[in-house]
């Protein structure tokens, strides 16, 4: 037990010294001691009690003004039309070269219910269904007579469902304003295009967001209010693009092919002008990926960017400039094609027997594997791979959608001597049409590197070079002599000397080794030859075609018809003039009146 | 003689009780109550009817129900404000201990009426929830405590109300019931605060608060969500809260008209916790800045004629029951223009409730007997020289 002293101790002793009671002195000391902490008390509670009263009162003001601030604001559903005009054009619009519309927005509604407002639940979902036919009416009348408040019946609906709906008369019927994309072009350009979807979703509007190609690229450009809506101009040109998907899907019928892709580029810009990718889709409508079956036979993959393949014959042109380039041949060096060429197990065969030796043009012109191969021996592993990266072929091809960033090229795991033959050859080494059109693009132009765009550029770039102007002329030359005296022979259109190189691979199966009868035919082309201005690749998946009592699967049978008649279209429409040697001026004669 | 002295009142010797009441009770208390009630039924008037309508009674059953339980809250609330401050203080002990024994005796014999939590007695007739009940008889308790803590050789009765609290709030938490067992701790806590807690405890409560919140919120991702969903300003449409949110907006400054609401129909709680969001949509700000009002002048003047109480438990027993009407009042607004995160809390008076009126009436007749004017004593320290 504690002892408490007595207090004050001096009194107490006193008062004990003269033989009195000290407990009435320390009561009293007891009663003023409490009367001091009870004063304590009450001066600090009244302080304390002031700052609680002020705190209640600040806080039933913040209260009361947060009150007045949400009174004064507007309701988030929209009970009058007034809510629609906040919603302007949330997403930019993309246009073509010429300002031509490729995506644009539309104003529509969605539709939702509060089925605890709603009248007649039964009447109204037997009336949803007459006007939505994919709605179910067990599941509507579920929803609507159970304890939900709120339940989505469709995202968009068009004018006339709206009014449709509208003279139900429900009161529990809602409508929702709702941007959605529109491609007014339909199937047009939709790889490039790619697609859309709703993001976050609210009752008065929702996010849409891009899904695939520019649209998720530019998702960001596209969305940001700070650019005012300035549409995003690509580099396509919408007529061009209208033309060649129309004669590549119809060169994709005559070749019974399974699929088709083409890309038309500026060789000076690397403004892509047309990729075409078959078959196609609606970005209106884009379908659901596909859960089964090889990714690359869906409508969405994108054989121009995102399908590698061996594109055969068409790399020896890239083997014939390196090889003038380092100055190892000319034009008219002879190399000799005695075959089989044996490296190891293997054996390098040409298609046909084409005699004892040729020079490195018609090694081109009559596209001899053993030529090529003996070419790429004297220019070396290094060297070719050095030369075949500054072409931009063995990294993912730069181009703006997002599907590029599946393009990578498929390399021999190890750059042995073997793999440099068969590369010279187009063998071994996959790129997509898109690397392969920016790499010739580059030989066009007089030897400086291609980077592909989609977007609309100012002026011509000026990559890095990567061969020399010598070099890229006598290159063009072999490539229109490939034309007028080789395999391309189908290729000629008058008056816009169209020079190529073929290139028929067999495609590789699945689990290795080759399909003796399934190919991908590809024509690599420029125009006009003497000074060219665009490069065309056209590729065909598994052509085959009955010409001269045979079944003809090579490119010269296949695909440079196609190609040639898509120039003949596209030409023009690019504004090129035909070069036409003027006809004997038959039976006319000029006469001078003096 | 003692008339010269300001703010005291003369003692008459066998003045009836009705004339000294009206002559001491404070008014202005009184009135704002009386007029909250009248609100309440206003408002029931709109916000039960789809309840009604549900549950298969006549249009304004509810209502009845309401003016039938309300009339009873007002006697009770008179009687209690008719009686001197010991008096109350006796039969609020009593009344605590019975609610506290009727609380303990929840699990066993109580029912939760299908809504998951146990915390009512049903009567047949009607229910009885014994916490609503226990809340004023806490105050009342827990002020004697401290009020005793504050003599000399006094019990630690700072402490035991603490360990009081402690127990109540662990019984409601069992239910649950956290924002009756939060009222309890804040009701502590405020009464804590007027006897006198150190700064330096305040201080440290404070920062503890900041940690264990900061703590919580980074180690728990269901706490992270609510607090994100909170403070989100962007409010989902189809949730109670967008609802509310979404009615006061459509109220506008001067409301849609009487019965032209349409979020009675949507809410459930409308007639309970959300009743503030029918009268904001079908009255508008008017209505609700007046209720706002009546609530403020009601615990800001409770305050203000408790700082010239002189007897601690008065004092602390008065600042208790003002804080707790109060504080019950804001949680509900806040609630509904979501300052504060989502709470079923009932609105005092006005919300929809047998036992919460009738607890809610006792609990303001407690009030206005401590408010009432009386000699505080202050003449005899005037003699003494310790007056101020």
């Amino acid at each position: 037990m504690t002892r408490t002293p007595l207090r004050p101790l001096a009194r107490i002793l006193e008062a004990r010294a003269k033989g009195e009671n000290p407990d009435a002195i320390e009561r009293e000391n007891t009663r003023a001691r409490h009367e001091e902490m009870r004063d304590g008390a009450r001066a600090r509670a009244e302080g304390r009690l002031l700052v609680l009263g002020v705190m209640f009162f600040c806080a039933y003001a913040v209260i009361g003004v947060r009150m007045g601030l949400m009174a004064n604001s507007d309701p988030v559903e929209p009970r009058a039309a007034a809510s629609a005009a906040r919603i302007v054009a949330q997403r930019a619009d993309i246009t073509d070269r010429r300002g031509r519309v490729l995506a644009t927005n539309i104003e529509t509604h969605s539709l939702y219910a509060h089925p605890q407002q709603m009248i007649e639940p039964e009447r109204v979902a037997e009336a949803l269904v007459k006007i939505f036919p994919d709605l179910e009416f067990k599941r509507l009348t579920k929803d609507f007579t159970g304890k939900r408040k709120f339940v989505w019946i469709k995202k968009k609906i068009s004018p006339e469902q709206k009014q449709a709906v509208f003279d139900i008369g429900d009161p529990g019927l809602l409508f929702g304003p709702r941007e959605m994309r529109l491609y007014p072009n339909g199937k047009l350009a939709a790889h490039v295009l790619g697609g859309y979807s709703f993001g976050k979703e609210g009752v008065d509007a929702a996010e849409v967001i891009g899904v695939a190609g520019v649209e998720r690229v530019f998702d960001d450009f596209l969305r940001d209010p700070a650019e005012e809506g300035k549409p995003l101009q690509l580099s396509l040109d919408l007529t061009v693009q209208a033309a060649a998907e129309q004669v590549l899907f119809g060169g994709m019928k005559l070749m019974n092919a399974k699929g088709a892709a083409s890309v038309l580029m500026d060789v000076q810009t690397g403004e892509v002008l047309s990729v075409v990718s078959l078959p196609d889709f609606d970005p209106n409508d884009r379908p659901r990926p596909p859960t089964e079956g090889a990714p690359d036979d869906s409508p969405l993959f994108n054989r121009a960017v995102q399908g590698v393949y061996e594109l055969g014959s068409t790399f020896k042109i890239f083997t014939a400039a390196q090889a003038m380039e380092l100055g190892l041949v000319n034009p008219s060096t002879v190399i000799d094609i005695r075959g089989p060429l044996k490296w190891g197990k293997h054996r390098i065969r040409d298609f046909h027997n084409y005699g004892k030796e040729l020079s490195v043009t018609d090694i081109i012109v009559k596209s001899s594997n053993i030529g090529t191969a003996r070419l790429a021996q004297m220019v070396g592993a290094k060297r070719q791979q050095e030369f075949l990266g500054a072409l931009g072929l063995l990294e993912k091809a730069p181009v703006e959608i997002i599907e590029a960033r599946g393009s990578t090229p498929l390399l021999p795991p190890n750059w042995s001597e073997i793999s440099t033959m068969t590369i010279s050859y187009g063998h071994g080494i996959s790129v997509s049409p898109m690397h392969l059109a920016a790499a010739y693009a580059t030989v066009a132009n007089g030897g400086t590197r291609v980077v592909p765009t989609l977007l609309k550029q100012a002026g011509p770039q000026y990559g890095e070079r990567v061969m020399s102007r010598q070099v890229a002329a006598a290159a063009r030359e072999m490539l229109r002599k490939v034309v007028t005296d080789g395999t391309a022979s189908f290729g000629e259109v008058p008056g816009y000397a169209v020079g190529g190189k073929t290139g028929s691979a067999d495609k590789p199966k699945p689990r290795g080794g080759y399909y003796k009868d399934k190919v991908i035919a590809t024509f690599a082309s420029v125009f006009p030859a003497h000074d060219p201005k665009y490069v065309l690749v056209v590729t065909l998946d598994e052509p085959e075609t009955l010409a001269l009592g045979e079944v003809r699967r090579t490119a010269g049978w296949t695909a440079v018809p196609v190609a040639a008649e898509m120039i003949n279209r596209v030409a023009p429409l690019l504004g090129l003039r035909p070069q036409v040697e003027p006809g004997q001026l038959a039976g006319i004669t000029l006469t001078s009146s003096n | 003689m003692t008339e010269m002295v300001y703010g005291a009142v003369p003692v008459r010797e066998g003045e009836p009780v009705l004339p000294k009441w009206w002559r001491t009770v404070d008014k202005w208390t009184l009135s704002c109550v009386l007029i909250l009630f009248g609100i309440g039924l206003l408002l029931g008037l709109a916000a039960s009817v789809p309840l009604a309508e549900k549950n298969g009674f006549g249009a304004f059953h509810y209502v009845t129900r309401q003016a039938v339980f309300g009339g009873a809250a007002l006697i009770a609330m008179l009687i209690t404000s008719m009686m001197s401050p010991d008096l109350v203080r006796r039969l609020a002990v009593l009344g605590f201990l019975a609610a506290f024994i009727a609380l303990m005796g929840l699990p066993f014999f109580g029912t939760d009426f299908g809504k998951g939590a146990v915390r009512w007695y049903s009567l047949g007739f009607a229910s009885i929830q014994p916490s609503e009940f226990l809340k004023p008889g806490f105050i009342v308790v827990a002020a004697w405590m401290m009020a005793a803590s504050q003599e000399i050789n006094g019990p630690p009765g700072k402490s035991l109300s603490l360990v009081l609290a402690a127990i109540i709030v662990l019984l409601l938490a069992l239910q649950p019931d956290f924002g009756q067992a939060s009222l309890i701790l804040f009701g502590w806590g405020v009464m804590y605060f007027v006897a006198g807690a150190p700064m330096l405890l305040l201080a440290g409560l404070a920062g503890m608060v900041v940690l264990a919140g900061t703590f919580a919120y980074n180690s728990s991702e269901h706490f992270a969500r609510r607090i994100d969903g909170f403070l989100n300003p962007e409010v989902d449409p189809r949730t109670q809260l967008g609802f509310a949110e979404n009615a006061i907006r459509e109220g506008g400054f001067f409301g849609v008209g009487i019965g032209e609401g349409q979020v009675k129909w949507s809410l459930p709680d409308a007639h309970t916790d959300f009743i503030i969001a029918v009268a904001a949509e079908e009255y508008g700000l008017v209505l609700v800045l007046c209720i706002i009002a009546l609530y403020a002048i009601v615990v800001v003047r409770s305050m203000l004629r408790l700082i010239r109480e002189r007897d601690p438990f008065i004092r602390l027993a008065g600042t208790g029951l003002a804080a707790m009407f109060g504080v019950q009042a804001m949680i509900n607004m806040g609630v509904a223009v979501r300052l504060l995160p989502a709470k079923g809390m009932t609105l005092p008076f006005v919300s929809y409730g047998g036992s919460s009126l009738i607890a809610g009436g006792i609990a303001v007749g407690m009030l206005l007997a401590f408010t009432r004017v009386r000699p505080q004593g202050g003449i005899d320290e005037i003699f003494r020289g310790r007056g101020r």
